[in-house]
Formats: structure tokens, C-alpha cells, sequence
């Protein structure tokens, strides 16, 4: 991988944001034992009615919609071959390893029965007809890519970081229980051969990996909009489509480009970063067209199935349904200038209008759309929403530790080598340990 | 004679059947089977039974004088031979002892063995005593010899009052000094005597004993809880209570739960069988069941404690078919906060879109971005 | 480098996935016609027979109490648990007795399982916890198997399937004919062994047609002339007569297309024996795999082509 394109990000780790996310990390995590203990019904608002809350809606559905930011940027580089986005991509995998991790632990939360999921891997029990179960294998599969995907970074810093901190930890322990400084570091010579013989390796069959990891999403993402094909006479038709796997698969999309452009923009602002103009004008020049495509199909769909009156009745479904295509239009409207496309304002109210509309999508086919009859209904409770924000807080806690330890950020300054391609190993410093 | 005395023989054939009708009806024998008990009564083989009293106070031996079908008479005299009963038998003293020991002699292993009241082990038994001789040791001579063995009345069976706690003279019931062998039980303070009747009778028709429960009670009688055959059943079920003695609600017949009934926690049949000939049982009269045919009820939980219901069943009313409002939906607090939270973040988002800068960088010709396009 | 703009790729992806699902619908009319099996066992209840005695919720909790799972639920004025009192199907109740009743008329109906011809819960549990038995035609549930995702509760048209939301160890709880228990025994539900009236009559469907349509043609006066269920989303082997509308009754109006013939013809169709996965797959690695050769034997050069590609 061009591993000079990247930096790790100076700075103090232990920052007021860090111990922030870090309390309401803990607070969820303390939430979650409560519901291990007590039951679901002691921390959720769900219901016989309304089975799947915003577990489901928003950690799963479209936590994992938010994390695709790796696959949309993976389609650009790899398969449209624009390596300028290259830089970006570290980042959105870093994102979407989190993101779909959390999104398997908060799956783990929701489950019943958890201690029965290794049935998945039973071909006896396998029941191919379900779309949670292509779901399922799939998203386990790409997590593991991800992770694949982010191991040459990591490999990366094992081979070439100096272990500062650790060093700095191990003189600042008292004497009895520093260990014993030259065994460690002949531990960390052990961890950096092997780092320094797995990564050419790796990067050799780096692109069927990376190959994979485009292909799983399109079969999942799609399938998360086939889950809800069986709710035929639960999910309000304007939103129960047959062409449901293909709209998730579109919202996907243009959620991951504006996914990417969001973090990107928010990165430079946070970490006082200059911002990647160049990468996201380009990303926001594609985000329009995807929303209009989207936005035809829809109303088509709409129309095919004679449901465009069902637009118009300002009921609750109706007034969400506009609430979603407004901010679709809107965001994507903006990107129709240049100008606002390189800019960071811009850049970043139209993304953010963008993956609001997107997620709102998603929370209408899983949540709100949904109505089971009977007179059923369904609010998250407090506990069952700080879990959620627990969640996407130790994901962000998680992102900023690694993105200040592991060279993940684009590289300010960059000056790409004449020969620059994505799977050169460059030089490395021959004694690592020289400050 | 008065009709209520007369013996079997002196019955009109259609009071005869109807009587053995009745029997098995009460034993819950099939119908057909009506025939085989009246060929049994009529058969005119009495066999011998011997009757012993230890702790009691006799009220078994008088609730059995209270039976009409058949009369005790009918009884003693047409259907078993009552070889020894301290109460009914003419002799006494001496006399009464020695015919016991011919009996027992005599008849060895074809009498029927009936105890009456609870047998005391403490201090050598020396707390009851007939003839110079304890309980344990009559009850110990008698065993041996005895076809079957029936204990009449709670006291036998389970050693009644008197075994209460602290139990000063050690009283057991029969079934804790012999276990080597099936004892019939007919408990109940007293019990019905046509429990026990309809037990003789079917030993004589079939020559063994009816089905027995886990305590040794046959079920025909102690199969069912009172509280599954209760005729204020229905007022329980709808919620009708008797809140207090002689308010409206125990006048008008109320269920009787709440002054403490046992009803739910006793096997008996008292509710269809009923007594003396009147068709009368404690809640009939207004009075709950105390559940003396239960060993760890009767005298042992206050007649006003309420029993659990283990195993309850639909209460009286309906849930509608159109329930409204089902599930959890918004509650103030957590729409409230979720709405604050929500608006706080969009409020975030628009300060911090004021924030960047809405030119491009590069527009002022950058120099740190020379990127090279392939 | 390619001069494929960016619209004419998008414009291809779309147009090959859209006509890839378009193919796949319209699934209503040519989906495969499941033609319902009527030696399958099922149950009719006639709520104009019902007397509301709720014997069969009493014996089935009593029969099914210990392997089901279930308990007794007490109600909110009910302060010594005198009795069994839930307001609807749940995590501890299997069968219901509801009322109906307006200023004119009512009526008594049960809530169980409809044991469907074509049941969405089993088209969508992914480890095969809900099955149907062929012959017999239980839906039978495993909790040995069920991982606890719900996903049944989301499909069954009906909401008959309840999750166990109070228990640190949930389970699926839902009527499955007294299979393990009073089935096995006595070859009959417990709530049909003891219905008083007759109101449930347990059996064949054919049979239970059969006595459902003359009942429908001695008595037309005293029913709504539909058998609930015959047709309903495939069929079920429930079915029901009444002498009101069945959408008063709680009985949900539904057409005779089964869910899970629409959702699993449309999944099929994408991702029959596993072939466009791998196409996907192979094509991508081609393209994948030659922009990096592209990129190895032409190094960057100068900036080329427009800004926003």
C-alpha cells in the first residue's frame, strides 16, 4: 500500500472529547449488563408489535448503510481506477470496520438467544431463504475483510513505529513492576519481523480481498432491503417495493460518498487539518447523479405500483416520505454548483442532508413505515437509546485512539513518489529505535 | 321400625338396587358394575372386621352412625361382622379383650383392620393405653393378621390434633408405624362415612382395594380438590368474595377465599357427596373449608390463612378483540430528551457549518495539493 | 485511463441491477401458485359455537406449561394470583378467548397459531428454528435453535408468534397443536379434547372444509358466508367461521398471495445457484486486477482530464 500517503495524527490522546465518549461508552456498556441480566423488556420499548426498535433501525440498518463509506471509495479507486481517492480510503475503511463491528455487537445485544448463532455455521440449519441469513454470513464476511483490508496499517506501524509511548509507560512504572526492558523489546524485534514478513505477502493478494470487499456489500446492503419484503402487509406501500434491495443498495451508496466527505471534512475541522478539496469535489460530483438516479426510480416504482396518491395524503407516512425526498433533494440540489462543491461549507450541510435523508430512509422502511395493525406502537426508551449512543460512542472513542496511533489520516503535503501505486512497500528506517 | 333403621334384607328390592346404584356411583365404577355390588351385599359372607380406638375422640365412629344407606345396622348386622368396637359392642372388660384375641385368632388373615385416632410413641407409648397394653403394642399384635387396613378419620391417617406441634405424646398415624404394607386411608375430621362405606364395599366386591393416591386415599373420594367441584366455584371465578362474616357478600352466598378456604389446597368430595343426609358441608353453611383431609392443613394452618392457587385458571371477564393501544409509545421524558438531544446536534452541525470556511482553499491556488492525475 | 464518464457508469449499474430486480417482479400473478395441502391437520373453530367458557386456554396452559414455557398471568387488580388473566397472546399464553362486543351484537373468538400453508415465519428464520412438518403441517418452533432475532414476529401477517421480553432466558412462545404433548398422548390439541361445545373440531383440512362449507349451506343465516382462511395468504390450517366481519374479530383482511412466495421469489431470482454473486465477483477482480497492471506499467504522470472525474 502507498503507506506514504498516510499519516498518524499528533496529539494528545487523552483529550475532554476522548473522556466524553469515554463515559458514554461506559454508560452503555453498564446499560447492556443491566439487559443481559434483567431482559430485554427491562431496557427496551420493544414490543410483540414492533419486534425490532432502533437496534435494528439505526445500529444495524443503518449503521451499516453509514459504514459503507469503504465500499462506495473502494468502488472509485479500485474499479474506477481513480487513484486520487486513494488517500481517502484508510480512513472509510477505519470507519467501516467500526462501523459494521458495531453493528455485529449491537446485533449480539438485540439476539434473544445469542448463545445459538453458531448455527450459522451449521449447514443443517442453514435456511437459504432468508434474507437475514444471506444478511448475516455476509456481514460477518465483510467484517473479517475489513479487518484484512486494515491490517496492512497496522502492520505498517508495527514495523516502523518507535514505541514511544510504551517506552514512556515502561520507565514511568516503579521498579517491581516494570518487566524487564530488554525482553520486551526483543518481544517488539519478534512483532516487527513478523509485521515486516506478513505485509508484502498481504499486499500481494491485497486486491482479491479488496475485490471481496466490494462484492459482499452489494450483497448485503441489497439484502437489507430484501429483509423487509416478507412485511408485505405490514410496511406501508409507499415504501414496500419489490424493488427494495435495489434501493438500499443505491441509498448505500450515496450514503458512503457523502459518508466519506462528512468525515473527511469533520477529521480536518477537529484535528485543524487542511481539507481535502480536491478528493471530495469529486465524490460530491457524483453524489447528485446517484440521488437523482434514486430519486427517478423511486417515483417511478411509486407510480408503477399507482401508490403516488399515497404521496400526497399529509398523514404520518405521507409527511416522513417527503421529510426523506426533501432532504435528498435539497442535498444533493447544493451539489449541483462547482462552487459548492469545493467548498467545505457546502461540502458538509449538503453530506450531512444527505445521510440524514438516507438514514431517514431506512428508519421509514424499518421503523416508521412499519405498522403491524392492532393497535401497536413503539418509542425507544431512554435506556434503549443511550445503549445505542453508548455504541456509536465507542466507535468514535475507538477512532480517534487509532487514527492518533496508526497512520490512517491522508498525509498533508503530499508529494506522491513518480512510481506511486497502491501496493509499493517503501523504505523503511533501519533502526527503529533511533528517535 | 323407623325406615331409616332398617337392614338390608328388609328393603324393597328397588331400594336395595338403588342403593348399590348410588355405591357405585360413589366409587365412580361404570354403571354396569351395579349388579357385582348388589351380588357382593347380597352374598351373605360377612367378613370380620376388627375395630381399634387409640387417640380419638370417636367422632369417626359417630359420623358412620349417621349414614342411612346402608345403616350401621345394615352394616353390622347384613354386611361385615364387627367383631371388636369399643363403642357399638355389647361387651366390655375383659370379655371385649378376650373376644378380640378369638377373633384375631380365628380369623387370622381375613379380617378387615379399621384404626381409629392417632397412636402416641413417646416415652414407650405409655400415653394410651387399652386392657395394660400401649397402642404401638395392640397395633403391633393386630397388623399381622389383617387382610387390609383402614384408617378411618385424619387422626389414624395422619395423626390428627393431638400430633400438632409440640406434640407431647409423640402421636403418629398408622402410616408411620407400618410401612411394610398398603393402608387405605379415608381421612377427614370427621370423615364422610359413605367414604368409608363405599371402600368396604368395594373390597367385598372385588376382593381388593380401590385406587389410591400418593397418601393412600382412594380417589374415588379424594381425587378431586374441593375447590374443582365447589358450587360457589363461579362466584371465585368472577371475583365474589365473602370479605368478613355476615357481610352481604357472605350472605348472598359468596365465595369464601378471602376468610380463608382451603378449598384449593384439599382433595375431598365433601361439595358433591355432602353430609348427613342433608345435603349440607361447611360452605354450604357459610363456613370455609379447613382442609381436614389434608395433612399439612388441618390444625396446621390458621383457619383464616389464605392458601396460593398453583395452578390458576381464566378469571370471569374478557379481554376485547379490539384492544387499542398496545405496546410502548412515546413517553413524555424520553421524547423530550431524544427531541433535545436531537435538536442539540443539528444545532452543532449549523454552528459548525458557520464555522468552515465556505471558499476553496485551492481557489487561492494552494500549494500543497500538486496531486497528479493518472 | 478510461473516458467513460462517470454518468454513463452509474447509468449501466443502474439499468443491469434494476432490470436484474425487474425481472424478478411482477411476483404476484406468476408466482409459483402453492396449491394448498389439505391432508394437513388443522383446526376449526366456529366462535357462533363458543360459549366463552375459556376451558381450552385452562388445559392448554395446563398441558403445555412445563416444556412451552409458559405461566400465569396475573392481572392488575388481582393481588393474591387467584387467577390466569392475560389480556393477549404473549411470551406465557398460547391461546386466547376474546370478546367482541358492540351495541348490537358479539361475539367470542380464539387466537391461535394459524399453522399457514405457506409460513412467512419459516421463509424467514435464518437457522431454521420455525419449521413446517410436511405431513402433518405444524409449525413447529425450536428453541434449541432460535438465536432470538425476531424476525418471525416482523413476518407473520397475523402477529402470532410472542417473544418472552421479561426473561433474562427468552424464547418464541406460540400454539404448535400440542405437538410434544397432548398431540402425542392423546392424538388431539388439549383446547380440542376439551372444548365443551364443539367449537373447536380438530382435523384433516379437507374434513374440516368439508364440515365448514355445510355448515355454511344448512345455516346461512347464522354465518358470514367466508370461511376465514381457506384462501387467506396461501391458506392456513386454522380456520375460522363467525357470524360477524372477521376484520371486527381482529382477524386481519389479507389477499391470497403469500408473503413469503412474493420475498422468496424475489430472492431467488437474484441469487439463484449463487451465480451473479460470482459473476459479480470474477468481473470486478478482471477490471480490479488490470487497473492495477494500468497502474504499474504507466506511472502517474502530469495531471490529465478533467478536475471532477
Amino acid at each position: 500500500m502507498g503507506h506514504d500517503q498516510f499519516q498518524k495524527q499528533e496529539g494528545r490522546i487523552l483529550t475532554t472529547s476522548f473522556f466524553v465518549l469515554l463515559s458514554l461508552s461506559l454508560l452503555g456498556i453498564i446499560l447492556i449488563a443491566v439487559r443481559c441480566v434483567r431482559g430485554i423488556g427491562a431496557v427496551s420499548n420493544m414490543s410483540d408489535g414492533y419486534p425490532w426498535g432502533i437496534w435494528i433501525a439505526y445500529d444495524v440498518a443503518t449503521g451499516t448503510a453509514i459504514a459503507c463509506g469503504g465500499y462506495a471509495v473502494a468502488i472509485l479507486v479500485y474499479i474506477r481506477n481513480h487513484m486520487r481517492y486513494h488517500p481517502l480510503i484508510r480512513s472509510c475503511i477505519l470507519t467501516s470496520m467500526f462501523g459494521y463491528g458495531l453493528a455485529g455487537f449491537s446485533v449480539m445485544i438485540d439476539l434473544g438467544r445469542p448463545w445459538n448463532a453458531y448455527n450459522f455455521f451449521v449447514p443443517s440449519k442453514w435456511q437459504v431463504n432468508s434474507a437475514m441469513f444471506e444478511v448475516a454470513l455476509c456481514v460477518m464476511a465483510y467484517s473479517t475483510v475489513l479487518i484484512i483490508e486494515f491490517l496492512p496499517a497496522i502492520l505498517y506501524s508495527l514495523e516502523t513505529s518507535r514505541w514511544r509511548r510504551l517506552q514512556m509507560i515502561m520507565t514511568s512504572l516503579q521498579p517491581i513492576f516494570a518487566p524487564d526492558k530488554e525482553a520486551v523489546l526483543g518481544k517488539i524485534g519478534y512483532v516487527r519481523a513478523a509485521a515486516a514478513w506478513l505485509r508484502p505477502r498481504l499486499d500481494r493478494v491485497l486486491i482479491f480481498i479488496i475485490v471481496l470487499g466490494i462484492t459482499l456489500p452489494t450483497m448485503h446492503q441489497s439484502s437489507l432491503g430484501s429483509m423487509l419484503l416478507i412485511a408485505a402487509t405490514k410496511l406501508h406501500p409507499l415504501w414496500h417495493s419489490p424493488l427494495l434491495p435495489l434501493f438500499f443498495l443505491i441509498n448505500c451508496i450515496y450514503i458512503g460518498y457523502s459518508i466519506a466527505i462528512l468525515e473527511s471534512v469533520i477529521s480536518s475541522y477537529a484535528f485543524r487539518r487542511p481539507f481535502e478539496i480536491r478528493q471530495l469535489s469529486g465524490l460530491a460530483g457524483i453524489i447528485p447523479w446517484l440521488a437523482t438516479l434514486w430519486l427517478a426510480v423511486v417515483v417511478g416504482d411509486l407510480s408503477w405500483r399507482g401508490q403516488l396518491g399515497a404521496v400526497w395524503k399529509f398523514d404520518l407516512y405521507s409527511c416522513f416520505f417527503l421529510l426523506e425526498f426533501a432532504l435528498l433533494g435539497f442535498g444533493s440540489l447544493i451539489l449541483f454548483s462547482n462552487r459548492n462543491r469545493h467548498s467545505p461549507r457546502w461540502l458538509f450541510v449538503s453530506a450531512a442532508l444527505i445521510v440524514l435523508g438516507g438514514a431517514l430512509y431506512r428508519f421509514n422502511v424499518y421503523l416508521i413505515g412499519f405498522n403491524p395493525g392492532q393497535g401497536w406502537s413503539y418509542f425507544p426508551s431512554l435506556a434503549e437509546v443511550m445503549i445505542s449512543v453508548g455504541i456509536v460512542a465507542i466507535e468514535l472513542l475507538g477512532y480517534q485512539v487509532l487514527v492518533k496511533t496508526v497512520p490512517v489520516l491522508p498525509r498533508i503535503g503530499l508529494h506522491p513518489h513518480p512510481h506511486a501505486q497502491p501496493f509499493c512497500v517503501p523504505a523503511v528506517p533501519s533502526s527503529p529505535l533511533t528517535p | 321400625m323407623n325406615k331409616d333403621s332398617r337392614r338390608l334384607g328388609e328393603l324393597p328390592r328397588r331400594e336395595f338396587l338403588k342403593l348399590c346404584v348410588t355405591a357405585t356411583a360413589m366409587m365412580g365404577l361404570p354403571f354396569r358394575m351395579h349388579s357385582q355390588v348388589a351380588a357382593a351385599a347380597q352374598s351373605g359372607a360377612r367378613p370380620p372386621v376388627i375395630w381399634l380406638h387409640f387417640q380419638e375422640c370417636t367422632g369417626c365412629s359417630e359420623s358412620l352412625l349417621r349414614s342411612s344407606h346402608p345403616t350401621v345396622s345394615s352394616l353390622i348386622l347384613d354386611l361385615i361382622s364387627l367383631d371388636y368396637h369399643e363403642t357399638l359392642m355389647a361387651g366390655s372388660g375383659a370379655q371385649a379383650e378376650q373376644s378380640l384375641h378369638e377373633s384375631m385368632a380365628a380369623n387370622r388373615g381375613k379380617y378387615l383392620l379399621v384404626v381409629e385416632g392417632a397412636i402416641p410413641k413417646a416415652q414407650n407409648g405409655i400415653f394410651c393405653k387399652v386392657g395394660g397394653k400401649t397402642a404401638v403394642e395392640l397395633l403391633r399384635e393386630a397388623i399381622p393378621g389383617a387382610a387390609a387396613v383402614l384408617c378411618i378419620g385424619t387422626c389414624s391417617s395422619f395423626g390428627g390434633i393431638q400430633s400438632v406441634g409440640p406434640n407431647p405424646t409423640g402421636a403418629v398415624g398408622v402410616r408411620d408405624l407400618v410401612t411394610d404394607r398398603p393402608i387405605v386411608n379415608i381421612p377427614g375430621c370427621p370423615p364422610n362415612p359413605y367414604n368409608f362405606l363405599s371402600t368396604i364395599l368395594y373390597y367385598l366386591t372385588f376382593k381388593r382395594l380401590p385406587e389410591l393416591d400418593a397418601l393412600g386415599r382412594p380417589k374415588f373420594a379424594y381425587g378431586r380438590k374441593i375447590h374443582e367441584h365447589c358450587e360457589r366455584r363461579p362466584h371465585f371465578d368472577a371475583g365474589r368474595f365473602a370479605q368478613t362474616y355476615g357481610d352481604a357478600g357472605h350472605a348472598q352466598g359468596y365465595c369464601l377465599y378471602k376468610l380463608g378456604c382451603k378449598g384449593p389446597a384439599t382433595y375431598a368430595n365433601c361439595s358433591v357427596q355432602r353430609f348427613n343426609d342433608v345435603g349440607v358441608w361447611p360452605v354450604s353453611i357459610g363456613h370455609p373449608c379447613i382442609g381436614c383431609t389434608e395433612p399439612d392443613i388441618l390444625f396446621k394452618l390458621p383457619i383464616a390463612e389464605k392458601v396460593q392457587i398453583h395452578d390458576p385458571t381464566p378469571f370471569d371477564s374478557y379481554a376485547s378483540a379490539n384492544l387499542k393501544e398496545r405496546g410502548k409509545g412515546p413517553r413524555p421524558l424520553t421524547t423530550g430528551i431524544v427531541g433535545l438531544a436531537a435538536g442539540a446536534v443539528i444545532g452543532a452541525g449549523i454552528m459548525m457549518a458557520k464555522k468552515l470556511p465556505n471558499a476553496s482553499p485551492s481557489q487561492a491556488g494552494e500549494t500543497h495539493d500538486h496531486e497528479q492525475e493518472e | 485511463m478510461s473516458k467513460k464518464s462517470r454518468r454513463d457508469f452509474f447509468k449501466s449499474a443502474g439499468l443491469a441491477s434494476a432490470g436484474l430486480v425487474v425481472a424478478a417482479t411482477p411476483a404476484s400473478a406468476s408466482s409459483v401458485a402453492h396449491l394448498p395441502d389439505n391432508a394437513q391437520l388443522g383446526m376449526l373453530y366456529d366462535a357462533t359455537r363458543c360459549v366463552g367458557c375459556k376451558a381450552c386456554m385452562a388445559a392448554c396452559k395446563r398441558v403445555n406449561a412445563t416444556p412451552g414455557g409458559l405461566a400465569f398471568e396475573q392481572a392488575p387488580f388481582d393481588q393474591d394470583g387467584l387467577w390466569d388473566a392475560p389480556e393477549d397472546l404473549s411470551g406465557d399464553t398460547r391461546t386466547l378467548i376474546k370478546l367482541f362486543k358492540n351495541a348490537s351484537t358479539w361475539s367470542y373468538i380464539k387466537y391461535s397459531c394459524m399453522h399457514c400453508q405457506k409460513p412467512s415465519c419459516v421463509s424467514v428464520c435464518p437457522v431454521s428454528a420455525m419449521t413446517k412438518d410436511p405431513q402433518t403441517g405444524i409449525v413447529d418452533y425450536s428453541k434449541d435453535v432460535c438465536i432470538g432475532c425476531r424476525y418471525c414476529q416482523v413476518a407473520c401477517p397475523f402477529n402470532i408468534p410472542k417473544f418472552q421480553w421479561d426473561r433474562t432466558v427468552p424464547r418464541i412462545v406460540k400454539c404448535d397443536l400440542c405437538r410434544d404433548t397432548n398431540l402425542k398422548d392423546k392424538g388431539i390439541p388439549a383446547c380440542a379434547e376439551t372444548c365443551p361445545t364443539g367449537a373447536i373440531l380438530f382435523g384433516k383440512r379437507q374434513d374440516l372444509l368439508v364440515e365448514a362449507r355445510a355448515r355454511l349451506k344448512e345455516h346461512p343465516e347464522s354465518y358470514v358466508r367466508h370461511i376465514y382462511g381457506e384462501h387467506e395468504i396461501g391458506g392456513t390450517n386454522h380456520l375460522y367461521l363467525a357470524a360477524l366481519p372477521f376484520a371486527q374479530l381482529g382477524l386481519p383482511t389479507l389477499p391470497s398471495e403469500a408473503p413469503a412466495s412474493f420475498s422468496e421469489h424475489i430472492q431467488h431470482t437474484i441469487y439463484k445457484g449463487f451465480i451473479a454473486p460470482i459473476a459479480l465477483y470474477t468481473s470486478l477482480c478482471c477490471i480490479a486486477v488490470r487497473n492495477l497492471k494500468k497502474g504499474e506499467a504507466h506511472p502517474a504522470p502530469a495531471s490529465t482530464g478533467e478536475e471532477d472525474t
